[in-house]
């Protein structure tokens, strides 16, 4: 296990190297004249030099590709990402201020695609081909089918614009105010649990009334595929000879489908979490736009609109290393769970 | 000879199968919808078709206030940001089979070519592409795309190359695994022994026992490929302003975001094109695993 571990802990280095090396490459292909804004570090440094040509002088961008390369790379090191003209800060400060918005909602979207993509997934599989299972398989696919960005314009159109009942925004002005002037103390930076120690249940309302929409659009698709995933492992696991023996010996079926199958059946279901967790914080990318939220993802888009390069490359060397590090911890949770693993 | 009954065996199956003929039926509407793009919206003759011009009134006029209209006479599905939805609907499927059929041609092309050179010579050759593999792997597809055409500028054809880019590795990693798998089978050992060159024993003898898998990832990939091509222009970094593009209509219903009460059709109509485009894809993708994968033919 140890050595498993050791091995995967070995080639991080390489890929995370492999990823700023493809960044970097990204980088350089816009152009010396575009770069300039990697180092200058306010916009009163850019109007402060007189002419372009100094400036790529004075910065090196004119040298080779690898120097440019590494001289770039001890700056990511040293958290030196550039100036964000999004942010109106460094990029690094923006990203670090941003996360706590992006980490709430993309952990409490696990929830309900742990809950209720697995609960229906088992209730598909034990069922296969009745009423229930095919319109559970419909839901599915139709789900998956359904792009998140469509999905979630449609629910800003029911349930704000018709119903008026979940508004989009982060919170309203009034808790916007008190978060502001206090009395408020940020305890952990994820509003919904600061709401609860500061014991103000009314922002702790608001929050949620805020949440439902960007949760139910960042959740559902993922609700769609993880019923699948454990659906069609559902319906593998029961062909296998040891559940026909639990039948023989007369259990009834819901012993047979709680003890026997459903814990095999979700093996497969662990191998795609990591993917999954992934794409849902990429998914805020889409969901914080289309909500008005703040948040890494929305800064991504907005930085990418306007053009700020060293923003968008700064939050994606972040969404890599979120990446790489949950992959990771998936890996070896897998290994753990299932003995294979670490032999092959 | 055994692919032709392999072939035909596929045919039979899937028109046994409900859901994949619903899912081909979509498919012939959607290649109907494209060919005859030009009948169901005339373009103004001599001008490129992809770049939507303002729309026009019932008589004629073009329409200057950028004020959505809901959808009327002469147009069925509303005026957008001053674009008629209708014929971006219409067009936006010809850009929509385009940009999905060159990224998932070219990037299964370098997905099958890394693929099978990894896999078949191994070692350190193996090694290598692999690390590569997931170092582009790493970084999240939709925002790797989203660096790539921020910086290659905005153009359907600048997000096939992002899209290109970073869209080989599953493939590359699936067909590695599965000649891996047939590495060891003894058709193939018996091709070695017989002096066959590496070439032609991954052309002629890996690749059509281990390439059906891919063709499934192909149609389930056209779908989802479609729907990052669109969330990119929905972002405003995608198609140029004014393409004929499912992705472009919603990013003009988004400046509505909160007023989407009056701007619905912009949402919904292109909504409905991409969900049943992306459905089609799925479905048939689909009755092809379930066709291929030898698990289920018992």
């Amino acid at each position: 296990m140890l050595a498993f571990i050791i091995r995967r802990l070995l080639i991080l280095p390489i890929i995370l190297f492999g990823v700023t090396l493809i960044i970097f490459m990204m980088i350089w292909m816009l152009g010396p004249e575009r770069l300039i804004g990697t180092y200058v570090k306010s916009p009163e440094a850019l109007k402060s030099e007189k002419s372009v040509e100094r400036l790529i002088q004075k910065y090196g961008l004119d040298r080779p590709a690898p120097e440019m390369y590494f001289k770039w790379l001890g700056n990511v090191l040293k958290g030196d990402f550039g100036y964000s003209n999004v942010g109106r800060q460094g990029v690094l400060q923006s990203i670090l201020e941003l996360i706590p918005y992006t980490f709430e909602l993309a952990l409490y979207a696990l929830i309900p695609v742990v809950f209720v993509g697995i609960w229906l997934g088992v209730i598909a599989g034990a069922h296969q081909d009745k009423l229930l299972d095919h319109g559970i398989r419909i839901f599915a696919i139709v789900g998956w089918s359904l792009p998140d960005y469509v999905f979630g314009l449609l629910v800003l159109l029911i349930f704000y614009s018709y119903l008026k009942w979940f508004p989009p925004g982060f919170l309203s002005d009034a808790s916007m105010k008190v978060l502001r002037d206090g009395p408020w103390k940020h305890y952990t930076h994820f509003v919904t649990i600061d709401a609860i120690l500061n014991w103000r249940f009314d922002i702790l309302w608001d929050a949620i009334l805020h949440l439902v929409s960007p949760l139910l659009t960042l959740s559902y698709l993922w609700w769609a595929y993880i019923l699948r995933i454990t659906r069609s492992s559902m319906l593998e696991v029961m062909r296998k000879d040891y559940v026909r023996t639990a039948r023989a010996k007369g259990l009834s079926e819901k012993v047979v489908i709680n003890k026997h199958v459903k814990r095999n059946a979700l093996i497969p279901v662990a191998t795609v979490s990591g993917g999954m967790i992934m794409q849902l914080f990429a998914g805020t990318v889409i969901v914080e736009t289309i909500f008005a939220r703040p948040g890494l993802g929305r800064f991504t888009a907005t930085s990418a609109v306007t053009l700020d390069y060293f923003s968008v490359i700064g939050a994606a060397l972040f969404f890599s290393l979120i990446l790489i590090v949950t992959n990771l911890l998936v890996d070896i949770s897998y290994a753990l769970i299932d003995p294979r693993i670490r032999l092959s | 000879m055994a692919m032709n009954t392999e072939s035909r065996r596929v045919l039979r199956k899937l028109v046994k199968n409900p859901t994949a003929m619903l899912g081909i039926f979509l498919l012939i509407f959607f290649i109907l919808v494209a060919i005859f793009a030009p009948v169901l919206a005339p373009p103004e003759p001599g001008k490129d078709p992809f770049k939507m011009l303002p729309a026009k009134t019932a008589e004629g006029k073009m329409i200057w206030s950028s004020n959505p209209i809901a959808p009327d006479r002469a147009h069925p599905f509303g005026v957008i940001g001053k674009y008629d939805v209708w014929y971006g609907v219409i067009w936006g499927t010809r850009s929509a089979f385009r940009i999905g059929l060159i990224v998932s041609i070219i990037s299964s092309l370098i997905g099958i070519v890394v693929g099978s050179i990894s896999a078949y010579f191994g070692g350190w050759i193996d090694e290598i592409l692999m690390r590569i593999t997931d170092m582009f792997m790493a970084i999240p597809f939709l925002v790797a795309a989203m660096i790539m055409t921020t910086i290659l500028g905005k153009g359907l054809d600048k997000v096939t190359i992002a899209l290109i880019i970073f869209g080989w590795m599953q493939v590359a990693r699936l067909i590695r695994g599965n000649i891996l798998q047939a590495k060891e089978e003894q058709y193939v050992l018996a091709a070695k022994a017989l002096g066959i060159r590496d070439y032609s024993i991954i052309v002629k003898h890996l690749l059509p026992n281990t390439i059906f898998p891919v063709i499934v990832q192909i149609s389930m990939r056209m779908g989802s490929l479609v729907i990052t091509a669109a969330s990119l222009s929905f972002l405003g970094v995608g198609a140029e302003i004014g393409y004929a593009d499912w992705g472009t209509l919603l990013n003009y219903a988004r400046n509505y975001m909160l007023q989407l009460d009056k701007s619905w059709f912009a949402v919904v109509y292109p909504g409905i094109a991409m969900v049943l485009f992306v459905l089609a894809w799925n479905l048939v993708g689909d009755a092809l695993r379930d066709i291929f994968d030898p698990k289920m033919r018992a």
